[in-house]
């Protein structure tokens, strides 16, 4: 199959090297230095972080060529960017500015409203956003060596996110105990490919590194989205639209760390100002639903 | 070996793929975070991931002294990818290292994620069958010890060396699909 050949491994590897890190958004070099001085595993290349977006609208691209080469230059640790869903000569852009990831993101407006990147043409590799098991073996089939919920990016609230991880989590368990007579009905119902519904039912997990993303923006959200079975975070505008980024990316990638110790996760969330006012995703239309993006 | 736990730094990276190389191996392992973790131990495993998030983590956890204070006590060491720049002498650019294996590293030395790749490598052991190496932004070994012997190259390159009750492996065998370095540890327990 091919998510077990050798170019998809070593896609795969850096997202092995990522897990129980925080991936963070970053929109200047000096974002840049102060994300890896707090422990960051990567950084995100953005013209502006999603919470902007929301508010500023208009169409929002890749971030420019001098953007990405500025953190690049910055940075030790991998420099990721995203690219437009769909919009195959903006990732190709991005593989020739050697990115080291590739996000295929709804946080970017779609170039492309029927048809996401195959992403098996490409050596540099991508990370997608899914909402449920379906969506996300849609991707990897289609070549994602990484998969992060989508939340819902840009609010600072953490439901979307939840509902989503539960899904993907829920949706693994689901075909652990299922009949393997009952999986290609199941990759019917959820609209997935059968070899990778057959490949999780006997691995009971997906076949790469399963990401939370969207609405994270303290400590206690990272926290909460390890215990539901995120490996890794990422976090966009919970820290540079904070009162306090430097601070907070540190207690952030430490509770990603120390998830499991509740008393270390008090003292590292001792002493943060104010989180980003945020969003009640409750209330946003289903227009301004960045995850309802891609399918 | 029964009995014996390897302690396994999981700061962060991909401690959980040593782990089932360890436990094929009969070893029980045991995730280092805190001072705490790190009493009763046998070995130590120092992963891969991104070294400056791990020295990030290590710091508040006073666990930069104490892993040093353990090997230095002679602990049996595996060290691989960001694991070898924790260990080594000195890397380039400059980072804080723990400064026991007496070897010269460079981050990322074959370039970004485009470069990384799975390599053939050749062994010490003229015998041994040939085996691959998964290297994922891997760095590089400028410089060697006297003391320090080299297990296998990829091509004039040293990428598995051994220090006493220290191997250390710029690539990962925690990826690869046999624990030929697993096993080698084990021989140091």
């Amino acid at each position: 199959m091919g998510f077990l050949e050798e170019d998809f491994r070593v896609k795969v590897g850096l997202a092995e090297m990522l897990k129980g890190g925080v991936i963070m958004d970053v929109t200047s070099a000096e974002q840049a230095r102060i994300a890896e001085d707090a422990g960051a595993a990567a950084v995100m290349a953005l013209e502006r972080v999603p919470a902007d977006i929301r508010v500023q609208g208009g169409v929002a691209r890749m971030a420019s060529i001098e953007k990405i080469r500025e953190i690049q230059e910055t940075v030790s640790i991998p420099v990721m960017a995203k690219s437009r869903i769909g919009h195959i000569a903006e990732a190709r852009m991005l593989e020739a500015m050697e990115v080291d990831f590739i996000d295929e993101s709804e946080v970017l407006t779609p170039a492309d409203d029927e048809n996401h990147v195959n992403k098996h043409n490409f050596k540099v590799p991508f990370v997608c956003g899914c909402r449920n098991l379906g969506e996300a073996l849609r991707r990897i089939g289609e070549g994602a060596a990484m998969m992060r919920t989508k939340g819902e990016a840009g609010s600072g609230d953490i439901v979307e996110g939840v509902r989503h991880m539960r899904a993907v989590m829920r949706g693994i368990r689901t075909l652990t105990i299922l009949d393997e007579n009952e999986r290609m009905a199941y990759a019917k119902e959820i609209q997935a490919p059968y070899d990778l519904v057959c490949w999780v039912a006997e691995h009971g997990k997906l076949p790469v590194p399963n990401f939370a993303a969207g609405g994270v923006a303290t400590p206690a959200d990272a926290a909460l989205v390890m215990m539901l079975g995120a490996e890794a975070v990422f976090v966009g505008s919970g820290i540079f639209k904070a009162e306090d980024p430097a601070p907070r990316a540190r207690a952030i990638v430490q509770a990603v760390t120390h998830w499991q110790d509740p008393a270390k996760l008090v003292e590292i969330s001792r002493g943060l100002k104010d989180a980003m006012s945020g969003l009640d995703s409750g209330k946003l239309t289903p227009e301004e639903m960045l995850s309802r993006r891609g399918w | 070996m029964a009995g014996k736990t390897i302690g396994v730094l999981a700061l962060q990276g991909d401690f959980s793929a040593h782990e089932g190389f360890l436990s094929e191996l009969g070893l029980q392992t045991r995730r280092l975070r805190s001072a705490s973790d790190c009493i009763g131990l046998d070995g130590l495993v120092l992963p891969g991931g991104e070294s400056s998030a791990m020295l990030r983590l290590m710091e508040p956890e006073n666990l930069f002294e104490i892993l040093g204070g353990l090997i230095g006590e002679g602990m049996p060491v595996l060290a691989t990818c960001a694991g070898v720049i924790l260990l080594a002498k000195k890397v380039i650019p400059e980072q804080r290292s723990l400064g026991a294996l007496d070897i010269d590293v460079e981050r990322n030395a074959y370039g970004r994620q485009l470069y990384s790749s799975v390599e053939k490598l050749r062994r010490a052991e003229p015998e041994a069958a040939g085996v691959e190496g998964v290297f994922i932004r891997a760095p590089k070994i400028l410089r060697m010890g006297p003391s320090v012997e080299v297990l296998a190259w990829r091509k004039d390159d040293p990428v598995l060396v051994r220090q006493g009750a220290m191997i250390a492996a710029t690539f990962h065998p925690e990826l690869g699909s046999d624990g030929w370095v697993h096993s080698l540890f084990l021989d140091l327990l």
